[in-house]
């Protein structure tokens, strides 16, 4: 039988996923975490939190939150409904981060929850880093070259 | 190429366990385990010392029933789907049987069937063997896919690998199911690189296999009462019975697969079905060989299919291989066992 | 008006997550490649000088997926460039996004010792 011929069974026989209610339950649950967060923001302002602050304090309250679901084995229940709902918010990077702790803690708490728990946050961290680094050459030469800011070294 | 091997002594399958965990309590199957553990913990401290004490349980299980004790087995053929077979070791190490580990993915438990039964058929005064296959849903999740409390989605196609071991008694019973043949599966490329399409994957070396059997044999399909897949779930099966129905008209009325028997579609959230290598070990256990022992079937093809690949050849873009061992099981006089 | 702002936030954060959602079903994006994707689309957007206006109408629509952890990042490496200069660059992503990194590590370590992983029903 040739790939081309199996390749057709394959699509043929695999079931395609629901993306219009896969579609729609991301947008509900993003929309209410994020409506949630607008409210909190709101509630940090009013309980004297600075402009810069309070949108951070949302965003360390989520992942706190993610992080005692995920313990309670609770977020994955959630998040096997809300797909990208709840992984695109900072939400799945706490999760992400949590599960592979705990998931490692079997094989010690050294090589397994500390090494380990980098799994998925690395790449996040990696290269939302170094897209930073990029911008900041850019940056740096922009400078350098219009003469609008005396650089330091 | 001639791939039927023909067994000419007698061995047959004098008793066999069934153990599971909660999914499988709940499923079609799951009153004729014989023992299921909703917290699928065993008693273990970890998932793959779980994997280990389920193997060893249903190891125990078989022998009790058979009133064998350890000592009474020759040669022990195991295997299950952790790093190195480890499962097995942790589990079985401490019986101190002469040990052959086995791999095929989710074939092993034909794969170990089909050892077995030919060292026994060579080594005529080995007169008790055992076989035993297990797969954690824990342990296996870990190691190929995501962390337990990850939050991620399945696909539809995805399957849900089983918590799941079945342990099998080999002696020299005349009255028990006998293997009397086997077919060794080849390689077959699945085309595919979809670690959760593994079912399509699979497929197409299980019609492989079938149809050089019957080529072969020359037998009909129709003097058997199934063709038993290990678990290719709802998309392999499919593919499967679109190949194979097209040589051998009314073959999708005598396919039967584990994976697609282990778990109920409407009340649980399998996706495509079970995999994992105990599907197919505990689904003989439980439901082909007492229907056997009762007289209701005769003769069956049974093959468990693997999905050969891992974590990294999955990263690295390699496509799976599919397998599918299969061994020829049959009542041969029509004595009832009591 | 907090009503507004509210309904502006939760319907731009749904939209950005159901995309996520389209990107995963329709095309071989895995769930980690998404967020390395949106944390470094981020960091773009604030390159562009678009983030400040996104977020001044959307709030926590943007604040809150991960776009708006590497908009912080860009922020931070902005700042940090223009105060102190070419240590900036290395500096400034670090600095911004310290808080919430530092918080999901700690967090994931305290669960970890106090939680096990449990297993899962279909």
């Amino acid at each position: 039988m040739k790939k081309s011929e199996k390749l057709e069974l394959i699509n043929k026989h695999s079931p395609h996923t629901r993306c219009v209610k896969n579609f729609c339950l991301a947008f509900i649950f993003g929309a209410v975490i994020c409506g949630v967060g607008e409210g909190l923001i709101y509630l940090f302002s009013y309980l004297g939190a600075d402009e810069r602050s309070s949108p951070m304090l949302t965003t360390l309250f989520f992942i706190f939150l993610a992080s005692i679901l995920t313990g309670f084995g609770l977020f994955d229940v959630i998040a096997k409904r809300a797909g990208a709902g709840t992984l695109v918010p900072v939400t799945g990077f706490s999760n992400a981060v949590t599960s592979e702790a705990m998931d490692s803690k079997s094989e010690g708490i050294i090589l397994g929850v500390g090494a380990k728990i980098f799994t998925v946050a690395g790449p996040v961290i990696l290269f939302g880093i170094t897209a930073g680094v990029v911008y900041g050459i850019v940056l740096f030469f922009y400078y350098l070259f219009s003469g609008g800011i005396v650089v330091s070294f | 190429m001639k791939r039927i091997i023909k067994l000419d002594t007698t061995v047959s399958i004098i008793s066999h366990a069934a153990v599971g965990g909660r999914e499988e309590r709940l499923g079609p199957l799951g009153e004729r385990f014989d023992f299921c553990d909703t917290t699928n913990l065993f008693g273990q401290k970890t998932f793959e010392l779980s994997e280990g004490e389920m193997g060893r349980v249903a190891l125990n299980t078989a022998l009790t029933k058979a009133n064998l004790s350890h000592e009474n087995l020759e040669l022990l053929v195991a295997g299950d789907l952790q790093n190195q077979c480890v499962g097995t070791s942790l589990g079985l190490s401490s019986f101190g049987i002469p040990f052959v580990g086995v791999y095929g993915a989710c074939s092993t438990c034909t794969e170990a069937l089909i050892v077995l039964s030919s060292i026994m058929n060579t080594g005529e005064h080995i007169a008790y063997g055992g076989a035993v296959t297990s797969s954690h849903n824990c342990s296996a999740e870990r190691q190929f896919r995501t962390p337990l409390e990850y939050g991620g989605q399945r696909p539809p196609s995805a399957q849900w690998t089983s918590t799941a071991a079945g342990a099998f008694v080999l002696g020299r019973d005349a009255g028990a199911p006998r293997i009397s043949e086997f077919t060794i599966g080849k390689m077959v490329d699945g085309a595919t690189v979809d670690g959760t399409n593994m079912g399509a994957a699979m497929s197409f070396a299980a019609a492989d296999t079938i149809l050089s059997y019957f080529d072969e044999s020359g037998a009909s399909p129709f003097d058997f009462d199934f063709i038993v897949t290990g678990d290719l779930g709802r998309v392999g099966s499919d593919i499967l019975c679109d190949i194979v129905s097209k040589e051998i008209p009314g073959f999708d009325r005598l396919h039967a697969d584990c994976g697609l028997l282990l778990y109920d579609s409407k009340t649980q959230d399998a996706h495509s079905g079970a995999s994992g290598c105990g599907t197919s070990a505990s689904v003989l256990a439980s439901h082909f060989l007492p229907m056997m022992e009762r007289g209701l079937i005769k003769r069956i093809l049974f093959m468990s299919t693997g999905a050969l690949m891992s974590p990294s050849s999955v990263l690295q873009g390699v496509n799976i291989a599919g397998i599918a061992p299969l061994i020829k099981i049959e009542l041969e006089s029509t004595k009832k066992k009591s | 008006m907090i009503i507004t702002d509210i309904i502006l936030a939760a319907v731009s954060g749904g939209i950005i997550c159901a995309l996520a959602q389209l990107l995963i079903d329709l095309t071989k994006l895995t769930p980690a490649r998404i967020l390395v994707l949106y944390v470094t689309l981020g960091v773009l957007i604030y390159a562009l000088g678009l983030y400040e206006p996104l977020y001044s109408l959307f709030g926590a629509g943007v604040s809150l997926p991960l776009i708006g952890f590497g908009a912080n990042i860009g922020r931070g490496v902005y700042e940090a460039v223009t105060n102190e200069g070419a240590i900036g660059i290395l500096s400034g992503g670090m600095t911004s996004s310290s808080a919430g990194i530092t918080l999901a590590l700690v967090m994931g370590l305290t669960t970890a010792l106090i939680f096990k992983s449990k297993s899962k029903r279909m």
